[in-house]
């Protein structure tokens, strides 16, 4: 397969803070309605490689082709608008927001200054909102200011601002952390769900979870990929088990 | 014009940049520490200075009239007493507003700008709204001409070897000292200082209030150069801040750096043109070199 | 007539009624032509406070330099009247006739370019609303683009009040210096200083800002307006949904400037001079404490701030002069230590619950509701109808922080 057929093709990407080096001549792929689980122990750079894809991080070497353009040098606001979207590890909502409004700023419509001056709120507008709260379980909350929300529901509604996106690039980061176990089946239920038309990248801890809904998984380790496949595969490679499973 | 007069005209120009460099150095050596260590947004800096300039005019009063003989030798007194004045107000400050507001600089900035317009008030109330000027001992008076034709101002020299003296001190204050490790230490990280038994809060009180005791002696040896008023300290604000900002606001060595190339610039423009538009010209240079590259000269790449 | 109610309930358009109804019929009537024209100066403060309550309270960047603006718009202003009544008869004593005076006195011999097109009253009301926009937009562009974030911002535009302060005085002959500029009679022909003149441009003034208002409000209540509260909020989380930050800034800022600049314009007419004063660093940051104290998120409040904290200087400085700036210290204190929404919060959160609740004690006593009674029992039933708002249509009251227009109408007294 030639890399342009890859959703996401990063290749040789390094960055560094004074000398360290965060990510280290890295290469990843992944591939169309692909869902990828990224494990690895902590300050791998897991974070900071999907930092880097959205933008947060400049690259300092290296390139990010999505979708078989090169986003190296786009601002963030670009990368998203070309189908990237990026949930952080602590839920950021606006809290102050209601659900509704919430979902309704995230709707990809009236993105420039003065689109959003324009912006009204009409039915496809509606429409969509219900369809996501739906989806994320919150159908019954849109009133509910968003800071009222149990931690739970602050992470599924960010999913959900992302979905109003409707990205074709998913990518979140530990999406079940603080989570009870109930929540955690709900959100899994809902990865799967949500991954049928899009690829997803997760950066996960929680290895039942991981076996629960990777199609493939990458293994970090300072930097670099420690090894990569199907979890039963990573899951027995001696190297993997040396530094991030242990014995 | 003979080639020996260019270069003495060559020196006292270059002396009057490197003392407009100590003077800029020492306003901005106490923000560097508020302002740049901690983040707070002090604007009655330039107050503090006032008050370490009428410190020393209340002591050169004092010894005038009722010890003569103190005359000669009370500046170096005043200048003590002057750091420990404006360090005590500093810590009234911060324990009174300041550390109620860490979580908001830009009200920290309205506060102090409210503590400013006090100060000022209570200066022109309680000493008087007309400028006043020390009588300086006669060892600072004069100039040295080491030949014929070149004047070096001794007020200048003076507060070149002060600038000196207290930039050395806060250096090895902040990199060599206890008090100068916890500082960056909070400053680094403040939860994780906290934790390992720093007390930030009184950290936080003491590195304060040694901003503006420095602001304090800073005002001091202003007093050497020319007369203080009530709103003498606003004239300094904006440029001190501007030395913080342009050095790059974390790193002392950059207001070092910072004050020397704003003050050639200032005094190589004042050359060609006339006072305030040499100031505009420099400002604006500033301005946009900030607009370019906001982090200042020098910053640190650090790991989000 | 009900339904007009409901429509000004919904809106949250009541305060901004009592508002209108108080600078537009009140004042007028209450007060002799010299109060209303004083009223009338502080009004064009009143524009840079609702400009600084969109861009700060809003927005989130606080301005240390709105004088600059202001300035601009009334330089520009000044300037198109200046050259009216610099015309060659009534200059032929100077030495070149047809320049205004101050340029004369400083040997200058011929109107320098950039004064020409001030010759024009529609280029010179284009430059009231552009010069100041532009400028802000130069200087916000490139900070916000960089990410500087508001401390550096203030100081920054705290920087360029001095360097503008610093350059009008120094260029005395193209500026008029620290006098400013001075003696403006007419506008085309029409003499601003006769006692029907105030009249006109007070109505004028009042119409201006309450239009201006009006438009902060829809701002406010449009998407943009969620999106800046959201970007207060959650800056990286409203970038990472597709949206350029740094653009709604500048939008802020800019629409910050334009009104400051009309606030100059207006100010300049009504006062007939125009100076470096009104530039520098000291009022554009007492600017700043105008908003504050009205209510940094509170459109109307920034107008009530405004002209509290003027009434006070004006008396104060007459009568106490001493007074005064302890007085002024207090109030940047006490603003950011107390009083964080200024009048605004203190109405939101003391006088209305008290009010609501005084007169809901006086219907249960079986007392017959009066005129006020109704009308805070239907301001309860408009709050209760917001708490209910079926989903889909738009719960904007959502947010706590909504004293949009609907605050502070009881410090109109």
């Amino acid at each position: 397969m030639s890399n342009t057929d890859f959703v996401l093709a990063v290749e040789d990407l390094t960055v560094s803070f004074d000398g360290f080096k965060a990510i280290d001549a890295l290469n990843l792929y992944v591939n169309q309605g692909e869902l990828r689980v990224i494990i690895g122990p902590n300050g791998a750079g897991k974070t900071t490689l999907l930092d880097l894809i959205c933008g947060r991080t400049a690259a300092s070497a290296g390139s990010i082709k999505f979708k078989n353009h090169e986003m190296t040098r786009l601002p963030e606001y670009k990368r998203v608008r070309s189908g990237i979207g990026r949930k952080f590890q602590t839920p950021s909502i606006y809290e102050n927001l209601s659900v509704f409004q919430n979902l309704e700023v995230s709707f990809p419509r009236g993105r420039g200054v003065f689109g959003a001056l324009a912006f009204k709120c009409d039915q496809e507008v509606k429409d969509q909102v219900q369809k996501v709260a739906l989806e994320i379980g919150l159908a019954d909350s849109l009133d509910l200011e968003a800071g009222l929300l149990s931690h739970g529901q602050k992470q599924w509604l960010e999913i959900g601002m992302l979905l109003m996106q409707d990205p074709e690039l998913l990518m979140l980061d530990e999406p079940i952390a603080g989570m009870s176990a109930r929540e955690r089946e709900v959100t899994a239920d809902l990865l799967k769900r949500i991954c049928k038309n899009r690829s997803m990248i997760v950066i996960e801890h929680d290895m039942a979870f991981v076996a629960q809904i990777a199609d493939k998984v990458t293994v970090m380790h300072q930097g670099k990929i420690l090894a990569e496949g199907s979890m039963d595969k990573v899951q027995n490679d001696p190297k993997v088990i040396d530094v991030y499973l242990g014995h | 014009m003979s080639v020996s007069e260019m270069l003495n005209i060559g020196m006292m120009q270059g002396f009057a940049g490197l003392s407009l460099f100590a003077v800029l150095l020492l306003m901005g050596l106490g923000l560097a520490i508020i302002f740049g260590q901690m983040g707070v947004i002090n604007m009655a800096h330039g107050e503090f200075m006032t008050i370490g300039a009428y410190t020393i005019f209340l002591f050169s009063t004092v010894s005038e009239n009722y010890f003569p003989k103190f005359v000669q030798s009370y500046f170096i007194f005043a200048i003590v007493a002057a750091f420990f004045i404006a360090f005590a107000l500093g810590w009234f400050i911060e324990w009174a507003l300041i550390r109620h507001l860490y979580k908001r600089p830009l009200d920290t900035l309205l506060a102090t700008w409210g503590v400013s317009l006090g100060m000022q008030q209570c200066f022109r109330t309680f000493i008087g709204p007309k400028e006043v000027s020390p009588t300086l001992p006669d060892w600072l008076m004069g100039s040295w001409s080491p030949h014929e034709g070149l004047d070096i101002p001794i007020n200048g020299m003076f507060v070149m070897v002060l600038t000196l003296v207290v930039t050395g001190g806060v250096l090895i204050a902040l990199y060599k000292s206890r008090w100068g490790l916890r500082v960056r230490a909070t400053v680094a990280n403040r939860t994780m200082a906290n934790s390992i038994g720093i007390n930030t809060k009184k950290t936080d009180r003491l590195t304060y209030a040694i901003g503006c005791g420095i602001a304090g002696i800073a005002g001091a040896a202003f007093t050497t150069i020319g007369s203080t008023g009530p709103t003498s300290g606003s004239l300094y604000i904006v440029d001190a801040f501007l030395v913080v900002t342009f050095g790059g606001a974390a790193s002392l060595l950059g207001t070092v750096a910072s004050a020397f190339g704003i003050a050639q610039m200032q005094s190589i423009s004042e050359f060609f043109m006339t006072g305030s538009m040499a100031k505009v010209l420099t400002l604006l240079t500033i301005v946009i070199i900030l607009m370019m590259r906001p982090q200042g000269l020098f910053a640190s790449k650090i790991r989000r | 007539m009900q339904k007009i109610k409901t429509w000004i309930d919904q809106r949250g358009l009541n305060g901004f009624i009592i508002l209108a109804i108080l600078l537009a019929v009140v004042f007028p009537l209450a007060m002799d032509i010299f109060r209303l024209n004083l009223v009338g100066k502080y009004l064009t403060y009143g524009f840079v406070a609702i400009g600084l309550v969109m861009c700060w309270g809003y927005g989130g960047v606080l301005s240390l330099g709105q004088g600059v603006f202001f300035g601009l718009g009334g330089y520009a202003m000044a300037m198109f009247m200046k050259l009216e009544a610099s015309d060659p008869i009534t200059t032929k004593i100077q030495s070149t006739p047809g320049i205004p005076d101050f340029m004369d006195w400083n040997q200058i011999t011929a109107l320098p370019m950039f004064w020409k097109p001030f010759q024009h009253l529609p280029l010179a009301l284009l430059a009231v609303i552009v010069v100041p926009t532009l400028l802000a937009f130069i200087i916000s562009f490139a900070m916000f683009k960089r990410r500087v974030g508001g401390v550096y911002f203030a100081i920054i535009t705290q920087a360029v009040a001095l360097i503008v302060t610093v350059l009008i005085i120094g260029q005395q002959g193209y500026t008029g210096g620290v006098n400013g500029i001075t003696d403006l009679k007419t506008m085309l022909g029409w003499d601003t200083r006769t006692n029907s003149a105030k009249y006109i441009l007070y109505f004028v003034t009042v119409g201006l800002l309450l239009g201006s208002i009006y438009l902060c409000h829809w701002i406010q209540k449009s998407k943009l307006g969620t999106l800046l509260l959201a970007m207060r909020d959650k800056e990286d989380r409203v970038r990472f949904s597709g949206y350029d930050v740094a653009m709604f800034k500048v939008f802020a800022f800019c629409l910050a400037a334009m009104l400051a600049g009309i606030g100059g314009a207006m100010f300049t007419l009504q006062v007939g001079f125009m100076s470096a004063s009104f530039v520098g660093i000291v009022p554009s940051i007492e600017m700043v404490i105008f908003a504050a104290v009205g209510g940094r998120m509170s459109l109307v409040g920034a107008v009530y701030g405004t002209l509290l904290v003027n009434f006070g200087k004006t008396y104060f400085s007459e009568s106490f002069p001493d007074l005064w700036l302890f007085l002024m210290a207090g109030l940047f204190i006490g603003v950011v230590m107390a009083f964080p929404d200024g009048l605004a919060g203190v109405y939101t959160s003391h006088v209305k619950p008290w009010f609501i609740k005084r007169m809901a004690s006086v219907g249960k006593t079986g007392s017959k509701p009066g005129g006020t009674a109704k009308a805070a029992a239907s301001d309860a039933a408009a709050e209760m109808t917001v708490l209910e708002t079926p989903p889909g249509t738009t719960p904007r009251n959502v947010m706590p922080i909504n004293t949009g227009l609907g605050g502070i109408q009881g410090q109109s007294a």
